[in-house]
């Protein structure tokens, strides 16, 4: 009996570490929710506090909440800036056939473009270009850095 | 390059009738390759300098790359050269058939030149040592620099008369040539010959360009360029130089090839976010539009006859591959394995569509019949993509591309053949890092 109840509290011990280590890595490769990015590396800004980037799932163009948060603070910069115009890049991760990669870059740019348009900002101030997978904002061939480039990225052009 | 066909000036001297002669099954993956003998071309001691050449080795020069083509097939085994029993001209003229038999040899090239008047004359001849009998022979002429092709086009007469098909010697590979890290690639057209050799860069690299395609009779390429930032498809002419841009989109297009008879191109032109097919015929410039669908619809591949267009959509939710009659109507899905399914890239006999197949984080290049039957998967890797078939429908080239560190070291991409047997993959041969491969046709056809 006492072995086994030492037995027992061993292995609760190992349980533990076994979670609290799930826990670090999952924050380490983290900033990752469902597979979409949500942490501010690589993130740039077009003005305090208005980031220029939104991220997405794989094969999805649908904006996802904080996206669509982003986007709103994007729209307010441009109404305060009539005579800004941007152009939104679309991008996608390496994961995927080239040509395929170009048609949902341009996807999730429309998305974003779209997006933007609902709040106010007129369609002739936002041009899309997709990239597709030929412009990695992270190199790497991981998850974390796949997030990072399935991005659209709101650039000002002038 | 017609230019450089007008010298064929082919005469058949004896095509003997073969009877129960060695023949070649390519039809299934050969684990016992042909040995073969390739004697040196004899140079004829008339033979003149020309431009620098080096005529005295140029037999032997031209055997090396026959020899190259047919080791690179995987159906024949090329023999080493030291253990050859006959003076190059003498077996020309009349092998000593017991002889070669016994160093194992079941067939013969034998051959002769002569450099003359800035003419370079040449003949071969195939033998079939176990029926001690000549299978066929030839003669031609053309100027000296033409040397390499001349060594292509013997090494398809060659491959023709063993295998029953067409070979797939005299051909050229354009692709998109890679260099700088990951992050920051400079991309130019490049185009060479099958076996790498005479490589030539046709952008200098200012603007990103994308997936090269050959028109049939391979004087014109279809690619997509990101000149002046706006993403378009261009038409090149190889000969002169000459760029445009095809039709007057506003918006993105790509995704090109031409269609079988070269007066059309096939592509996707992508409007307010949507992707969808059209065609635009080169001399009239009417566009057409062929899919109309809320999904991306991309990767067009007309069938060889012309009447039908495969191609990958995800209106099912994922990428999966489509047949069209060449209007538009009649769409049918024809993948529903697992997995997701794309570059459909239809196979100049007709009979098979190659794709790219990505399940489970593995990319695969495989094969299946038109309507989707019969999938073979003929290579896995961590990525790959793009098939483009060799003339004769026999082979696959495409690309692949390495897993790359945190900070993108170890990137690396590549041009790889795979014979449609699963069999003989390997990588071929190029100057720089290479992708989006397309090999022409027949150039001496």
């Amino acid at each position: 009996m006492i072995f086994n109840k030492n037995l027992k509290n061993v292995l609760l011990v190992i349980f533990a570490t076994l979670i609290l280590s799930a826990c670090s890595t999952a924050k380490k490769s983290g900033d990752i929710d469902g597979d979409v990015y949500t942490g501010t590396e690589t993130v740039k800004y077009l003005a305090s506090g208005v980031p220029d980037r939104v991220f997405f799932a794989t094969n999805k163009s649908s904006l996802t909440t904080a996206s669509r948060a982003t986007l709103r603070k994007q729209a307010t910069y441009l109404r305060k800036n009539k005579n800004l115009n941007v152009t939104i890049e679309g991008h996608a991760d390496e994961r995927g056939t080239r040509e395929y990669n170009l048609a949902l870059g341009e996807r999730r740019a429309n998305a974003a473009r779209d997006y933007l348009m609902t709040y106010g900002i007129s369609g002739k101030r936002i041009s899309v270009i997709s990239y597709g997978k030929e412009k990695p904002v992270n190199p790497a061939s991981s998850p974390l850095a796949w997030s990072q480039n399935r991005r659209s990225v709101t650039v000002k052009v002038n | 390059m017609k230019k450089l066909l007008y010298f064929f000036i082919l005469y058949l001297f004896l095509f003997g009738k073969s009877f129960a002669l060695i023949e070649i099954d390519i039809t299934r993956g050969n684990l016992d390759p042909l040995p073969i003998a390739i004697s040196p071309l004899h140079v004829d001691i008339k033979s003149q300098n020309y431009d620098g050449m080096k005529i005295k080795v140029l037999g032997e020069d031209i055997s090396k790359i026959i020899e190259d083509n047919f080791r690179s097939t995987g159906l024949f085994n090329p023999l080493k050269k030291e253990a050859f029993v006959q003076k190059p001209d003498i077996a020309h003229l009349k092998p000593r058939f017991e002889d070669w038999r016994l160093i194992k040899a079941q067939a013969l090239v034998t051959g002769k030149l002569l450099v003359k008047d800035g003419k370079l004359k040449v003949e071969f001849r195939l033998w079939d040592l176990a029926a001690a009998k000549e299978m066929t022979a030839l003669a031609f002429t053309t100027t000296p620099s033409n040397w390499r092709r001349v060594a292509h086009i013997i090494s398809d007469k060659i491959y023709e008369r063993l295998t029953g098909e067409e070979g797939y010697f005299d051909t050229r590979i354009i692709y998109v040539a890679e260099n700088g890290p990951k992050n920051q690639r400079v991309k130019k057209l490049a185009i060479m010959d099958q076996d790498g050799a005479n490589t030539k860069y046709l952008t200098l690299g200012n603007e990103l360009v994308l997936t090269p395609r050959f028109n049939p009779t391979n004087q014109m390429v279809t690619y997509m360029s990101y000149f002046r930032n706006m993403p378009r498809v261009y038409l090149l002419d190889i000969e002169t130089g000459t760029q445009e841009v095809v039709g007057n989109f506003p918006g993105m297009t790509f995704a090109p090839r031409f269609s079988p008879d070269g007066k059309k191109i096939v592509m996707s032109f992508a409007k307010d976010g949507n992707s969808d097919i059209y065609t635009m015929e080169l001399d009239s410039r009417v566009v057409e539009k062929i899919t109309e669908h809320s999904s991306i619809d991309t990767s067009p591949s007309f069938s060889p006859d012309g009447k039908y267009i495969a191609f990958n959509s995800d209106r099912s939710g994922l990428q999966q591959i489509y047949v069209m009659r060449s209007d538009g109507s009649g769409v049918k899905r024809i993948t529903f394995g697992n997995g997701i399914y794309g570059t459909p890239v239809w196979s100049p006999r007709g009979d098979l569509i190659a794709f790219t197949k990505m399940h489970k984080s593995k990319f695969y290049i495989g094969v299946m019949r038109t309507d989707g039957t019969g999938e073979r998967l003929l290579t896995e890797n961590y990525y790959q993509e793009a098939p483009s078939w060799s003339p004769n429908g026999r082979v696959l080239v495409f690309y692949r591309e390495t897993k790359s560190g945190s900070k993108g070291e170890g990137f690396s991409a590549k041009l790889w053949s795979i014979d449609i047997t699963g069999y003989n993959e390997k990588r071929l041969k190029t100057e720089t890092d290479a992708s989006d491969p397309s090999w022409s046709s027949l150039l001496s056809k």
